[in-house]
């Protein structure tokens, strides 16, 4: 048997509450299926799960919030017997997270109002608590339809306060910049988008996400985590992309293995993880995938970007606006169209110099837009 | 389809992309990214919306004429009216 656990979909979840499940006792389930909803401080995820078999039993209601890591399902795997009856078997039951007595109709009142139902004692029998507490305490608190929202929003910046607090206080970050000239690359992307109808056309930075991806194959130590006082390569080049909400807050979701797919597939992919992640719509393991972050702040003005790197990952790429400049091409003065690309990198994993080849090997890639 | 119809289209794909945003404080003449602050994304989507909605190719080239509110109604109107 394997537990469906309570998923840690980023450095600075503690807990999610189960929003529905997608399955029922008794469905067959694949790996990588999504099996259930859990309301997140990064908005509602569709969580996969993460072996093959068989539902034998779901511990967790609608509505429970639960700590990470808590068991939420027993899977039974492929190959697996059913269990015997109750009481025959030697094995003890999984254990049932404590669960909160709480009426449907107050649990629905709650969500609405996004009270959060752990910190109300109940007065109902055996201190269920009941749709009177919870009018009772939203008549105290008074939440409006925008104190709601506000609340939400404010949970995700304390979620982003936590992992930025940590990276800053654990990792030892060095920064490295360079210029590199986006002449070629535009005018390419200009010339191929004239070749596309208007839903295939490519912007830019699906090159730059590109041109990362493919430099991390030289350079694996940018690409992976620091866990357990150790630096672990990541097998794959899963590049989360950091993209802000219209609400405030941002997320950093994974275009997955990025340096293998061409650059149509990759700009469709990135539409729709843009689409889904300001809609609220993400999967678990595009939260739990990255493998380093890329942070483009150019569509605001910002010429130049140092990240805070994302733990467990140990490395952060930034890019600026494109600007034209006054520019030196083989010793002749002109204008060039040039952006400012930088590294943040964690000193315990890499070094200066593998980050300036880095850098170098990304700009590198960029003059030659049409091997991306 | 009249001027006014096509604005109040733009308008609504608008805030399909920005549901925040308040059409009435949308200043016709200013800068539409800047104003509600679209990302590449957002605006490649809005010409997409547009380019379906009207039947129409909106190519590359031609973004810097749709810029603004106004931009959009004066270009959509020279193709469609």
């Amino acid at each position: 048997m394997a537990e469906f656990i309570m998923p840690a979909l980023g450095a600075d979840m503690e807990a999610g509450t189960l929003i529905a499940w997608l399955k029922k006792p008794g469905d067959m389930v694949k790996r990588g299926e999504i099996i259930a909803e859990i309301d997140t401080d990064k908005g509602i995820i569709e969580v996969e799960c993460f072996t093959s078999g068989t539902i034998e039993k779901l511990l967790i209601e609608p509505g429970d919030k639960v700590p990470v890591g808590t068991a939420m399902a027993i899977i039974r795997e492929a190959g697996e017997k059913t269990p015997e009856a109750p009481g025959t078997s030697e094995q003890s039951p999984p254990t049932r997270p404590q669960r909160i007595k709480i009426s449907p109709l107050a649990r629905k009142m709650a969500e609405d109002l996004n009270v959060d139902i752990t910190t109300i004692t109940g007065t109902g029998p055996g201190g269920r608590i009941t749709s009177d507490d919870i009018e009772h305490l939203a008549r105290s608190i008074e939440k409006t339809p925008e104190q709601s929202r506000a609340d939400k929003s404010s949970r995700m910046r304390q979620a982003i306060a936590a992992a930025m607090e940590r990276s800053k206080r654990e990792i030892p970050h060095y920064y490295l910049s360079t210029t590199i000239d986006m002449t070629r690359a535009i005018n390419w992307l200009a010339q191929e988008n004239l070749k596309r109808s208007i839903e295939d056309r490519l912007l830019y930075g699906v090159l730059l996400i590109k041109a990362v991806a493919l430099a991390l194959r030289q350079f694996p130590e940018f690409n992976g985590y620091w866990k357990d006082g150790r630096s672990v390569r990541a097998e794959s080049i899963h590049i989360g992309t950091a993209i802000s909400l219209r609400g405030g807050g941002l997320i950093a979701p994974a275009l997955q293995d990025a340096d293998k797919l061409s650059l149509t597939d990759l700009m469709s992919r990135f539409r729709d993880l843009v689409e889904r992640t300001r809609s609220g719509s993400l999967r678990s393991s595009e939260l739990t995938d990255p493998t380093i972050t890329i942070t483009s702040l150019g569509d605001q003005g910002v010429e130049t970007v140092f990240g805070i790197i994302y733990p467990p990952q140990v490395a952060i790429i930034g890019f600026g606006k494109v600007v034209e400049r006054p520019w030196v091409v083989e010793g002749r003065p002109g204008v060039c169209k040039v952006m400012t690309a930088t590294l943040s990198a964690d000193h315990r994993v890499s070094d200066g110099h593998r980050g300036a080849l880095y850098l170098a090997a990304v700009d590198a890639l960029l003059q030659a837009p049409e091997t991306l | 389809m009249n001027r006014d119809e096509i604005k109040t289209s733009v308008l609504n794909r608008l805030a399909r992309i920005a549901p925040e945003i308040d059409p009435s404080q949308i200043d016709p003449d200013a800068d539409l990214r800047r104003q509600i602050d679209l990302d590449s994304m957002d605006y490649l989507n809005l010409m997409i919306a547009l380019s379906k909605q009207f039947k129409i190719d909106i190519p590359e080239t031609d973004y810097p004429k749709l810029a603004t509110l106004n931009g959009c109604v004066d270009y959509l109107s020279s193709i469609i009216l």
